[in-house]
């Protein structure tokens, strides 16, 4: 048994309403590479969020201990000071700098009036070949790939003197070479010295580089697993990380008669609208039946949310290729507008970024996209508006005072019955909900199903998005299992488990 | 109780800050600051400003977007309509050629900002110096004096430029107290009307106690102000104009459509884009009305010049901007109101003529009035926070 470097003891963390993280416990040796793994929002994040003091200290309980020392970390410097540095999910460079100015950002070489250039671009060259970059330091970071802006991340945090480097899902955005590239550099490290804490959804790659691995389950630590002393297989994992228990978390729905199909899509293909010549969604194919609701399950990144919104009036992405038929018949949706006037409506992720607008009343949010049905020659009527929104406030049980108030006043799970409401007013007849309860409490998402409920039951199509995989296997007739742009799988809610869908991914994920 | 004195205190704090700074004014003029003619004065010339300012305010709400190009193209704009009728072309057409200029450059502006995504800021400043340099070629560099009658008389310039009394008589005028009373007396028959509209369907309404002492201060200010122009001239033709732009506006605002995807499109233009609303037409109506808004400001800056020349309406794009955003409407888009812009406009008007009145230097002038644009967007932004 090596030193204790970091010991992080009852750390309990509350957001307005939830309680994020609940008496969580990590150890981590020195040398070794610890991973981290769990389902999306399981606390993750916020673990080490709290490390790095981005949450500083008192925003949370509990102690951290680094090094022997009970730390106090105020912000980032603080812990960066230590030598504890995070490497986030999304890359925080500047495109428009080089990579030595980029390094050094916030921590330029020389004097606080002259910058030492000569310094800074000799420093980030040495740095550089340890992460095995042969680039320049004045090359600009927009003019490397992703896979290297990535090795940039890790070189800039050598330049900090890391001690405990934390990487935050370092492999999200690489390629498969780029990716394994990364992770033979992390044990490079390790025989090194450096500790090493890796957050990962990839288990494969989990077991190829991890010494013990913690399993974080709804804001707590289930379990950790030692590498050396004991077999570890994905199975094995993934019973940590789902192993919940759940009964009546999802009102029944009986009766409902699944019909005609109503949506086609076929070998859908979708560019990012910046990358264009990546594929973010590949060949989709799929379908949905009046009263029926079907599920997509896939990770955070899997494309589920590209392809949504590329359905819905190609408001994502370019060179969006394949066919799209309504009830039988092919059409092409070129904006939002033709696809609410061809019946289709997409509830997004992103309430407060791409649904509603929070300075606005209730009333306001729930006619905005169907302003047609409230209004006389663009003139308002104010008082059918009024109806509307109270007629829908009552229906989905929103609870507010009255509905001129502003949506930015309202909590989470109200916010979201909102939002349906604007979307149901537009009358649709397939209705796309994109992670419907992220974010909002047990007793509202109860609700939102029941909602949804009866939305199938009178005769419409949902399709629900979500990475909650109880959730989907709760609500869903039918499972598609979606993975790095692709379809990977597709199944009946009644034959499918948890460890068979996560199977399905993982089974992709070695395909390749 | 406490709470409710403190909303009240929050949404009307401009409105506090304008009754404060009057009282301020009124005791260092030794009351001049409310003799008939400086109310006359503060009304007439500051029409542009209300004018341009209810342009103004559209493009705010589209998310802070600014016109920077108003002052020149109002210049613009005066200077064709003072030529024309110097070579005694028809005044009506004129007039038509004056506002369909405005809109045309409306357009102009607002399909490179809607369509091809330049910044409002960098398209406008462009237009600031392109439509001065046209209104200096349209004026040859020299001043154009408009000897039109029927001109000036309309759009409030010259001696007579008031609404005619028309019951005659000396001392009070008549018609001015006749539309004064007549106004309030709409007032509270659509206050009236709307009430017991909202109570037979069930809405909630104000408690009585406010909505009547929100009905008594309004008609309070409005039979007042008419009293004080009736002891003077009467109402300013340049008034009537305001009145029909101002209420035309509010109307848009609150009750259309298209007022409605201003908002939106301020507050949150991805949601916007997502219900099926082309953000590009919002932010193109926006211009386009700016334009309009500035060929009509023209009109009434020449009017009330007498003529035409080409420093005309330097600075102008500025007191409208600070009219707007004294009065509420947030620097990020999405919130602002036509009577939150009224009040930022009055204030303006009366912090300048209180301190002209005064004999306050122009130099000083300028430092105080950017000392107060400066505390509302303070304001603004504090009070954003705390909601955060």
């Amino acid at each position: 048994m090596g030193k204790i470097l970091l010991e992080m003891k009852n750390i309990t963390k509350t957001f307005p309403g939830v309680k994020a993280l609940d008496n969580v416990n990590l150890q981590v040796e020195e040398g070794e590479i610890h991973a981290l793994v769990g389902e999306n929002g399981a606390g993750k994040s916020t673990l080490m969020n709290v490390l790095s003091g981005i949450y500083p200290y008192g925003s949370y309980e509990g102690d951290i201990i680094y090094d022997g020392q009970v730390c106090e970390f105020h912000k980032i410097t603080d812990s960066e000071k230590k030598g504890i540095v995070i490497i986030h999910q999304e890359l925080a460079l500047v495109p428009q700098m080089s990579i030595g100015e980029n390094m050094f950002l916030g921590n330029e070489r020389g004097k606080k009036n002259a910058i030492n250039w000569n310094e800074t671009y000799g420093e980030a060259d040495k740095y550089l070949k340890m992460v095995g970059l042969s680039e320049s330091s004045r090359v600009l970071i927009k003019d490397i790939g992703t896979g290297k802006q990535q090795l940039v991340e890790i070189a800039k945090a050598l330049a900090k003197h890391a001690r405990l480097l934390i990487l935050d899902e370092p492999t999200s955005s690489l390629n498969e070479t780029d990716s394994r590239a990364l992770l033979d550099l992390m044990l490079e490290f390790k025989k090194q010295g450096m500790t090493m804490i890796i957050i990962s959804h990839k288990l494969n790659e989990v077991v190829y580089v991890a010494d013990k691995i913690t399993v974080v389950r709804d804001g707590s630590t289930v379990e950790t697993l030692d590498c050396h002393t004991e077999e570890i297989s994905e199975p094995r994992i993934i019973k940590g990380m789902v192993g919940r228990e759940f009964t009546d978390r999802f009102p029944k729905r009986s009766g409902v008669e699944i019909g005609e199909i109503n949506m086609e899509v076929d070998n859908w293909t979708v560019y990012h609208p910046v990358y264009a010549e990546r594929q973010v969604v590949k060949n989709v194919s799929m379908n949905v039946r009046k009263g029926e609701v079907v599920g997509i399950y896939g990770l955070m990144g899997a494309g589920r949310t590209e392809l949504a919104m590329s359905i819905f009036g190609k408001s994502y992405g370019t060179g969006i290729s394949g066919t799209l038929k309504l009830n039988g018949k092919p059409v092409t949706l070129k904006n939002p507008r033709e696809a609410i006037n061809a019946k289709l409506a997409y509830v997004t992720e992103d309430r407060k970024g791409n649904g509603l607008v929070l300075s606005n009343s209730i009333r306001v949010n729930t006619t905005l996209a169907n302003m047609g049905d409230v209004c006389d020659r663009g003139i308002i009527d104010t008082d059918k508006e009024y109806q509307v929104a109270t007629e829908y406030k009552d229906k989905l049980k929103t609870k507010t005072p009255s509905v001129d108030q502003s949506v930015g006043n309202l909590s989470g799970g109200n916010q979201q019955k909102v939002l349906l409401a604007k979307w149901m007013f537009t009358n649709p007849d397939i209705l796309i909900l994109d992670e419907p309860t992220r974010g909002i409490d047990v007793g509202a998402k109860y609700e939102i199903y029941c909602i949804i409920n009866d939305l199938v039951a009178a005769g419409k199509s949902v399709v629900m998005i979500s990475s909650e995989l109880p959730e989907v296997i709760g609500m869903s007739d039918r499972i598609y299992i979606m993975n790095e742009g692709e379809f990977v799988g597709e199944m009946k809610a009644s034959e499918a488990t948890q460890e068979n869908i996560m199977a399905c991914i993982l089974q992709s994920g070695r395909g390749e | 109780m406490n709470l409710k004195v403190m909303d009240i205190l929050k949404k009307y704090t401009m409105v506090f800050a304008l009754i404060l700074v009057t009282i301020f004014f009124y005791w260092q003029t030794s009351g001049k600051i409310l003799l008939p003619q400086n109310i006359n004065n503060l009304i007439s010339q500051n029409a542009y400003v209300f004018v341009l300012s209810a342009g103004m305010l559209l493009c705010i709400l589209t998310g802070g977007n600014i016109d920077l190009a108003v002052g020149s193209v109002v210049c613009f704009v005066g200077g064709i309509g003072a030529v024309m009728m110097d070579k005694s072309l028809n005044v009506w057409f004129a007039v038509v050629v004056m506002i369909i200029g405005g809109l045309l450059v409306g357009a102009w502006q607002g399909f490179w900002i809607a369509y091809i995504k330049v910044p409002p800021f960098i398209a406008t400043l462009a237009g600031m110096y392109a439509f001065r340099g046209l209104a200096n070629v349209v004026l040859q560099g020299h001043a154009v004096g408009i000897r039109n009658t029927t001109f000036l008389k309309v759009f409030g310039g010259g001696d007579e430029c008031y609404v005619p009394d028309f019951f005659g008589g000396s001392g009070l005028n008549t018609t001015c107290m006749i539309a004064g009373i007549a106004i309030v007396l709409v007032y509270i028959i659509m206050v009236v009307i709307q009430r017991l509209d909202a109570k037979s369907k069930g809405y909630n309404v104000t408690p009585l106690g406010q909505e009547l002492a929100k009905i008594v201060v309004i008609s309070a200010v409005v039979i007042w102000i008419f009293y004080k122009l009736a002891n003077y001239k009467g109402i300013p033709a340049a008034a009537v104009w305001i009145a029909a732009v101002l209420i035309i506006y509010a109307y848009i605002t609150t009750r259309t459509t298209m007022g409605r995807y201003l908002y939106a499109v301020g507050g949150n233009e991805k949601a916007t884009r997502l219900s099926g609303i082309d953000p590009r037409k919002v932010y193109f109506f926006a211009y386009v009305n700016m334009g309009l808004m500035a060929g009509l400001a023209g009109i009434l800056v020449a009017a009330r010049q007498v003529g035409a020349q080409p420093t005309f309406g330097q600075g102008y794009e500025m007191d409208a901007i600070a009219a707007c955003f004294i009065g509420g409407a947030s620097a990020y888009g999405g919130e602002g109101s036509v009577f939150g812009m009224i009040i930022g406009a009055v204030l303006m008007g009366v912090i300048n003529m209180g301190m002209s009145i005064m004999g306050i230097e122009a130099n000083y002038q300028k430092v105080v009035k950017g000392i107060v644009v400066l505390i509302a967007i303070i304001f603004d932004v504090l009070s954003n926070k705390k909601k955060k």
